[in-house]
């Protein structure tokens, strides 16, 4: 346990905000290389096998400034993006059959054209998730409305709630965060979200606060349900567990608690081949604020574009990304240790 | 510095079964089996192992079991909770000993 932060790695003018630092610490540890693994599992190369979801980071800015943070975003963070751009996502968009759109940031709904952007998606009948950190609906008034909003698009809500107490949750995410995070998840509660029969789906995320696993998923539902109900009278439809992956801020944090060799070798020793062979990347298309296209958020935020002739969205080529091969790195036995991880949960 | 116990040897516990290996086999197969979900859950036993490994004092468990407990998503509080359990038997063994040591005194007394 640590000091909170308050600033971006960025911000801060820490080494640690220029990917190409974060990737040379990734390939110096004495590890096994992670294309060497999937080589062994008969994965190699790793390549697309369709465009499921797209998954578009809407900004880096954020009301929060969580010590895990990949994106390393916060209020200090300035990169947004802009219509035009999102217009040529929606082109994109129309050009493949996926079926979710799946909206990240820093906190999405910061982005001045969000509403007017998921009405567009909305328009076109597909599935929108929203990566609501739940402080930004009580943040000020006029984000009050937003689980309305959300019902009226039927928009998916996932949220992360590192535990249902707040001194794990404001140690990882704020101090007053986990205060603030149960009367938003009240307020989507009181419009349906999370209740039986409404239709309306609330999932909720966990990732450890430190350098260690998360649970199996299933079982650590069972106790979410239970605290959450029982001490707030909230519900929610599913908890995923997600594994921490080492970039960014969450990466600053294991190499300044030491934790560093000793998390990588638990993810290299936890390998498994079937998660491996599942990895989001495979059906997943993600694009950042500036309209550039990568296999997945995480490759984003270390900057590893897509390997396709065009990398931008405003030459987007759907036959040369679904003949990709995806671009690794060891920050990928992040995906694959235990019973897996991506922004959906567990794989396996 | 030269210490009876070094973290690091934890990893090398599996080596056991190289000056012994039909035993050291049988044990490991043994451990992983106790640890699978039966009757209990994988879950509880792993807090019932970080209150044993409490008892017996044995670092290399506190430190296995202390991270196992924490990936399996238990907290502080029910962490320490686990060890007051191993705390109050290993007191409560210790005290009612005490039994046998008044039977005794009554035993060599007048
Ligand atoms: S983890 Fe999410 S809520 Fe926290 S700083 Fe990053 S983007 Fe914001
Ligand atoms: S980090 Fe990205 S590219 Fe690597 S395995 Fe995970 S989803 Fe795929």
């Amino acid at each position: 346990m640590g000091t909170l932060v308050h600033k971006s790695l960025l911000a801060q003018g820490h080494a640690l905000s220029e990917t190409e630092k974060q990737l040379n610490l990734l390939q110096e540890a004495s590890l096994p290389c992670f294309e060497t693994k999937l080589k062994e599992s008969n994965l190699y190369p790793l390549t697309a096998i369709g465009v499921d979801v797209f998954q578009i980071n809407i900004g880096k800015m954020c009301n929060q400034v969580c010590k895990h943070c990949h994106v390393d975003a916060g209020p200090d963070r300035k990169e947004i993006m802009t219509r035009e751009t999102m217009k040529l996502c929606l082109d994109a968009i129309d050009k493949t059959a996926c079926s979710t759109v799946d909206l990240t940031g820093g906190a999405p709904e910061m982005n001045p054209n969000f509403r007017w952007f998921v009405a567009q998606l909305s328009a076109r009948r597909k599935k929108i998730l929203v990566r609501c950190n739940l402080t930004i609906i009580v943040a000020n008034k006029s984000y009050n409305d937003l689980p309305e909003f959300f019902k009226k698009h039927n928009v998916e809500v996932v949220s992360s709630l590192p535990y249902f107490n707040s001194k794990k949750t404001d140690a990882q995410r704020g101090s007053g965060v986990f205060d603030k995070s149960i009367e938003a998840l009240k307020m989507l509660n009181a419009v349906g979200y999370g209740c039986e029969n409404s239709g309306l789906i609330l999932n909720l995320v966990y990732n450890p606060s430190g350098a260690f696993l998360p649970p199996d998923q299933s079982v650590l539902e069972v106790e979410f349900k239970a605290k959450l109900r029982s001490q707030f009278d909230i519900v929610f439809n599913q908890l995923f567990t997600i594994t921490n992956l080492p970039i960014s801020r969450y990466l600053q944090y294991l190499i300044a608690s030491e934790n560093y060799q000793g998390y990588m070798e638990k993810l290299v020793n936890a390998y498994n081949p079937v998660a491996a062979s599942t990895v989001m990347c495979r059906t997943t298309l993600s694009i950042s604020w500036d309209g550039f296209i990568f296999d997945c958020d995480f490759n984003q935020m270390l900057d590893l574009k897509v390997s396709a002739k065009d990398q931008h969205i405003s030459a987007f080529n759907i036959d040369d990304l679904l003949n990709r091969i995806i671009i690794v790195n060891q920050h990928c036995y992040g995906c694959t240790a235990g019973a897996g991880s991506s922004c959906g949960g567990e794989l396996t | 510095m030269k210490t009876y116990y070094d973290p690091e040897d934890l990893k090398k516990f599996g080596k056991v079964s190289e000056w012994q290996p039909e035993l050291g086999k049988k044990f490991f197969d043994y451990y992983g089996n106790v640890f699978e979900d039966g009757a209990l859950t994988k879950r509880e036993k792993t807090l019932i192992a970080l209150a044993v490994s409490h008892a017996v004092q044995c670092p290399y468990c506190i430190d296995a079991y202390t991270e196992d407990s924490m990936e399996q998503g238990f907290d502080e509080e029910q962490m320490m909770e686990a060890v007051h359990v191993a705390s109050a038997i290993k007191g409560g063994a210790t005290l009612v000993h005490g039994v046998q040591m008044m039977n005794k005194y009554k035993d060599l007394s007048m």
